[in-house]
């Protein structure tokens, strides 16, 4: 157990924070905007990791299947379908379809390959999604209202929608970790490794990897519908590349030795970039260096940083603060 | 007669103008050890490839016990039976060594599909890991990161994955390869406990230990198989003494 | 569907091509022989855009500008090289990845904060009449055939680099087995850095001959930045001839696709959804091609030294 709570000490302390930010003076509808879009980015960015870290699968086309997650409730939304048991749902399974379409083609091919094949998958999307005139094309559609779970208008209230993001991001990310850690998982992990091994025992990772890509395209689907809701928005930009980027930097930046960096690598950058920006006009020119340091001093990501500054201290208690590794996770 | 547990039929694989395997026809049975010697660049590795399943030959048939699996992919192969070591050794390196057996006791030992149970916990899979573990003598070592392993013990935990898989054949392409003289004893006496449970195909360079394991020798040149027989036949084979032997007295 | 539209979307897909191919090189290059992924590789496109056009300012004229932007996007490729990227050749492709993407983000704002975020006015080049009548009563703008000569020549002249001197020839060895080159006593850091800078150095070239022609402003070079990864992949990683074929094949489907798909499209259904139809596919029409080309060939169409 102690050895339980000292490797998931993380988010152990990140989630119960996540949870009593709102009665800490940032309870505001800004603060929980801005929390909400963190952790709905975070929940992406937690199925991105159970594929980039976990599988081995670095894709750049992950923001088409919340794109995708966010334009099915604005699809319904138009048709007048409002109810959060049939969005949901529709909306996950959308993303994982459209996850077990391309992901069955882009997996005949691999590392940067695939990379670039997700690209090309996720710009159809985009494009799809900008040409389609009834949800508004390039401007983007707004929705009438947030969706309703059970016939009531739980989500339009911010507190109540704040706990439904961070309880579904717990769950997200419990249900990931407790997959890389299964059978199922340890198959993913060792074909990342050796693929060559893994066939020589009698598997054929190809199987496997589909199921997790799909698997990954139907979390980013939810959080997608859930961005959709946060913002009451969908357009296309919410399925462009350059949120693919994002995502795929929140998972680096958080570091890949365990899940939960992805949730830090996500707060990092949402909170950081706001801060920032409130700071400075030109914010970026502090932002943009701050990822090259953390990159250069931070070899295991925010994940890695504890251990990182543990092993740099003297035996005993933290006297000494700061220092290079600690520049980007102070957010 | 019993029926050979690796029937190859007929060989052949070119790359372009180069003809790699010619014509080879050869057996293993149960219970058997077969060795394959020749000289560099007498296609060993093509051949064993052709026979794991991660090469096609152009033409030709591979039978495993008496099926054709010549079209079958390497896992097909594996579920079949058939368990392999690679030149460079293959292993996980980031999973102990534990968890490397453990996989592969995995891959025959119900669906992996699925998805809650961790699978570190799993008693049955992990007392088989152990067993073969044991077999190899690394049961001292199960919790040791396989990447951090002597160059020899990740040989031995090669062959304790391999044995896991409880296959019918091994397809050992140079396991002693890069073994100091203290690990090369003690594979050797791996080796040797195994002979009579399983059929063992084996590619290797070191003559010493080929002369002593091997029930029967084949040995290839250029592709071909010039004689295959006995330790005592092929050494006194006129042709092998001059294609193979005489270089390797040169090198 | 005129004859004379036809020829005028060929020369215009020929020009965005050669333009994609001067990007293109410098980063297939560094990839194939360095295995870099430098995603900041765009900005010095945009660099070369903003150099030359503000140089061109200065001296009066624009070709001035484009020439003395040569040296000082190979001066600010070598300091990047320096300062940041040969700290990353010995960390994974997701490390090279987020450092770069922080390059971008620095010099993209600082482009902002030196130029201002709406696009620039250039100096139109001088000395050149404006256009030519390339077929009876068809004028085409002289210095867009000039783009796409500059561009051949720089095609001939690389693939003379790379296949015949010995540079090139080190380069090619570099690519296939780094220790060793290095083992014969070559300097591969220096090799490297070498090769880094005049890839730099041609993206920058882009830039500026792109400048008259296209909006410059911040940013400019991310999308022609992930052009030219479909293209370097099209292509196959590493290879100048497989690029340069790529980057073509990329900019005559862009264009063509863009100006034709739509008049083709109404044909088969009215004109408004036509019009959207075919732009969607249009801009679509590169990455379908992409995805068709890896799901037959995996490896590109020519490996390069690496696959």
């Amino acid at each position: 157990m102690t050895a339980f709570l000292r490797r998931q000490a993380v988010p152990l302390l990140v989630l119960p924070a996540l949870a009593a930010a709102p009665f800490l003076g940032f309870g505001d509808s800004f603060a929980l905007t801005l929390l909400a879009r963190a952790m709905i980015l975070g929940m992406a960015a937690v199925s991105l990791s159970l594929l980039v870290g976990g599988a081995g699968l670095v894709s750049l086309g992950h923001a088409a299947m919340m794109g995708i997650g966010a334009y099915t409730v604005a699809a319904l939304d138009a048709a007048g379908v409002t109810e959060g048991l049939v969005v949901l749902p529709t909306a996950v399974l959308a993303a994982a379809l459209f996850a077990l379409a391309t992901g069955a083609v882009s997996l005949r091919t691999s590392g940067v390959h695939f990379i670039m094949i997700t690209l090309a998958f996720g710009q159809m999307a985009f494009f799809t999604a900008s040409s389609i005139s009834t949800l508004g094309g390039d401007d983007g559609y707004t929705l009438f209202g947030r969706t309703e779970l059970f016939g009531t208008r739980l989500l339009e209230n911010r507190l109540g929608f704040h706990f439904l993001c961070l309880g579904l991001l717990a769950l997200v990310w419990i249900l990931c970790s407790a997959l890389l850690e299964s059978r199922f998982g340890r198959v993913l992990r060792a074909a990342r490794e050796n693929p060559q091994r893994v066939r020589a025992i009698g598997f054929s990772p190809y199987p496997y990897r589909l199921v997790a890509y799909v698997l990954a395209g139907a979390v980013a689907g939810l959080a997608g519908a859930l961005l959709a809701n946060a913002t009451e928005f969908v357009s296309p930009a919410a399925l462009s590349w350059s949120r693919s980027g994002e995502l795929l930097f929140m998972v680096i930046l958080g570091g890949m030795s365990h899940l939960y960096g992805a949730i830090l690598g996500a707060l990092a950058i949402v909170l950081l970039e706001e801060w920032l920006s409130h700071l400075l006009e030109y914010w970026r020119l502090a932002f943009g260096p701050l990822l090259v340091l953390s990159v250069l001093f931070l070899r295991d990501g925010l994940a890695g940083l504890p251990a990182a500054v543990l092993s740099r201290l003297p035996v005993g208690r933290a006297t000494r603060r700061g220092g290079p590794e600690r520049s980007g996770a102070d957010a | 007669m019993r029926e050979p547990l690796l029937e190859l039929q007929g060989l052949h694989k070119s790359f372009g103008a180069l003809t790699v395997t010619e014509d080879v026809s050869l057996t293993v049975m149960p219970g058997e050890i077969h060795a394959v010697i020749g000289p560099n660049g007498a296609g060993k590795t093509t051949l064993i490839h052709q026979i794991g399943g991660t090469l096609r030959p152009d033409r030709g048939r591979v039978l495993f016990a008496g099926r054709d699996v010549t079209a079958l992919p390497m896992e097909r192969r594996a579920r079949l039976g058939l368990a392999r070591s690679f030149q460079i050794t293959s292993i996980v390196p980031g999973f102990s060594a534990l968890e490397n057996v453990a996989l592969a006791v995995q891959a025959r030992s119900g669906s992996s599909f699925r998805f809650f149970r961790p699978a570190r916990g799993e008693a049955a899979l992990n007392g088989q890991a152990l067993e073969a573990l044991a077999t190899v003598g690394l049961e001292g070592r199960a919790g040791v990161p396989a990447g951090a392993m002597s160059h020899g013990e990740k040989r031995q935990l090669e062959l304790a994955i391999a044995l896991a898989t409880k296959p019918r054949l091994l397809l050992l392409d140079e396991p002693l390869a890069g073994a100091g003289p203290e690990e090369t004893g003690r594979l050797i006496g791996i080796l040797r406990s195994l002979r009579e449970r399983f059929g063992i195909l084996l590619v290797e360079h070191d003559m010493g230990a080929v002369f002593a394991l091997a029930d029967r020798i084949s040995v290839l040149v250029y592709g071909r198989v010039i004689v295959t027989g006995t330790a005592g036949e092929v050494r006194e084979h006129p042709e092998v003494r001059r294609a193979y032997l005489g270089e390797d007295e040169l090198a | 569907m005129s004859l004379s539209l036809v020829l005028v979307q060929l020369l215009n897909g020929a020009q965005f091509g050669v333009l994609l191919f001067l990007v293109a090189a410098g980063l297939t290059l560094v990839f194939g022989v360095m295995d870099f992924i430098n995603l900041a590789h765009g900005v010095q496109y945009m660099l070369g855009a903003y150099v030359a056009a503000s140089l061109g300012v200065w001296a009066g004229d624009f070709w001035l500008g484009l020439l003395m932007a040569l040296p000082v996007t190979l001066l600010i490729g070598l300091a990047l090289e320096w300062l940041v990227f040969r700290h990353l050749y010995q960390r994974d492709h997701l490390a090279q990845v987020l450092a770069t993407f922080g390059v971008i983000l620095t010099l993209d704002e600082a482009a902002r904060a030196i130029w201002g975020s709406a696009p620039l006015n250039v100096p139109q080049p001088g000395g050149l009449p404006g256009g030519i009548e390339i077929m009876p009563g068809l004028i085409y703008p002289v210095y867009r055939l000039v783009i796409i000569g500059a561009g051949l020549l720089v095609a001939l002249l690389l693939w003379f680099l790379v296949e015949r001197t010995r540079a090139g020839m080190l380069i090619r060895a570099g690519a296939s087995n780094a220790p060793m080159v290095s083992a014969l006593g070559v300097d591969i850091r220096r090799l490297f850095t070498a090769v880094f800078a005049f890839g730099a150095m041609l993206a920058g070239f882009a830039g500026a001959l792109a400048s008259p022609v296209f909006a410059v402003a911040p940013g400019m070079g991310d999308n022609v930045l992930i052009l030219a990864f479909v293209v370097i992949v099209i292509g196959g990683i590493g290879s100048i001839r497989g690029a340069f074929i790529a980057a073509l094949l990329v900019g005559l489907l862009d264009t063509a696709g863009r100006a034709l798909l739509p008049d083709l499209l109404r044909l088969v259904m009215d004109a408004s959804s036509a019009r959207q139809t075919g732009a969607a596919i249009a801009s679509m029409l590169v990455y379908i091609v992409m995805a068709a080309i890896l799901f037959f060939r995996p490896v590109g169409l020519f490996p390069g030294p690496r696959a």
